[in-house]
């Protein structure tokens, strides 16, 4: 939900606007719609940038579907821009493909490069404290560079 | 190659016969894919090429180009696995570069598929000997230089040429060396699409 929540006023942004969405595709639906709740449940309170879950086909396989893909980036787009995080093979292609049509995805619906759980992380928390999609794209790209040992 | 002008309905009747390979093959297309992929190369063409087929009859395109951009959008959003973007990506580029024209020639075909092929290359990162669909597209439209049949063959062969190769792109990928010694299933599916190209020309 974008709302008209206080922004906490650090966002590049400035003020209420709108948020960018942020899709996670995966080729797992449990797998997209627990990552989801994990960078919902880790942004915090106040403003909450729209995240949507589109894993798994329809029938609930493993695999990648368009159509949910299109769906979750359409159900997110506040007109900020939609950032979509992919976990691998045709997670990743599908969300090319579509993007090189140009006309499924919303206007500014953009692939970013980045680990697919931390980088849905530092973009839903970024997202929702109102940066810009360049700033939510290079914040979960960083996310690479979180070494662990 | 002959001056032979290719319309709307060759196209549509190219989707149909490979729909039909797909379905006689589809077995050893999982059997292949159970050996270094997920197992479901087979279901998922076998999904996505009919879900083609069902398009092109119930509304058939009016131009060659239509036909196969429309076939495109329909692999990408049914196939449901990294085929469906990569066929995809090679159906509607091609579509694409071969516009509106009501008729296109051999040659044009050639070139549109040519433009098919470099898209599917850049989607995927890959390049021919990396064990993909490549490996059979790359020869076959080269081999459209001379004729149908000439493609279909170069098809079938740069498939089996996949065998001794090892895997860099996809799951077979984390196999390593293991990927050594399998057809790979998506330069295999490659050949059957030029298979049914040769088939309808006949």
């Amino acid at each position: 939900m974008s709302g008209g929540g206080e922004v906490s006023g650090q966002g590049p942004a400035g003020g209420a606007q709108a948020l960018v969405g942020v899709v996670l595709v995966s080729h797992s639906g449990p797998v997209a719609e627990s990552v989801a709740a994990l960078a919902v449940g880790l942004a915090g309170g106040g403003a909450k940038a729209p995240v949507a879950a589109a894993g798994g086909t329809p029938d609930g396989g493993l695999g990648t579907s368009a159509e949910l893909i299109t769906e979750a980036a359409r159900r997110v787009d506040r007109g900020a821009g939609v950032a979509l995080l992919v976990d691998l093979g045709s997670a990743v292609l599908t969300v090319k493909a579509l993007l090189a049509e140009g006309d499924e995805l919303p206007e500014g619906a953009r692939l970013v490069d980045a680990p697919f759980v931390e980088g849905a992380v530092a973009a839903v928390v970024t997202a929702s404290a109102g940066a810009d999609l360049d700033a939510v794209a290079a914040a979960a790209g960083e996310a690479y560079g979180y070494r662990k040992e | 190659m002959s001056g032979t002008a290719l319309d709307a309905a060759f196209f549509v009747r190219w989707m149909t016969a490979a729909a039909a390979a797909i379905d006689r093959e589809a077995e050893r297309l999982t059997e292949l894919d159970s050996a270094i992929g997920d197992a479901d190369h087979g279901t998922n063409m076998q999904r996505g090429f009919a879900a083609v087929v069902k398009m092109v009859e119930a509304e058939p395109p009016a131009t060659p180009g239509a036909v196969l951009t429309a076939a495109g959008r329909q692999l990408i959003s049914s196939v449901g696995g990294a085929s469906g973007p990569l066929y995809g990506t090679l159906l509607r580029r091609t579509g694409k570069a071969l516009g509106d024209a009501a008729q296109v020639s051999a040659e044009e075909l050639r070139a549109g598929l040519g433009a098919g092929v470099d898209a599917v290359g850049k989607l995927g990162g890959s390049a021919p000997g990396d064990k993909t669909m490549l490996d059979a597209l790359v020869p076959a439209v080269a081999g459209l230089a001379t004729s149908f049949e000439a493609a279909a063959g170069a098809a079938e062969e740069g498939a089996r040429s996949t065998v001794p190769m090892l895997a860099k792109k996809g799951r077979a990928s984390y196999l390593g060396e293991r990927s050594i010694g399998h057809q790979d299933p998506g330069a295999t599916s490659s050949a059957l699409l030029f298979a049914a190209l040769a088939e309808v020309a006949r």
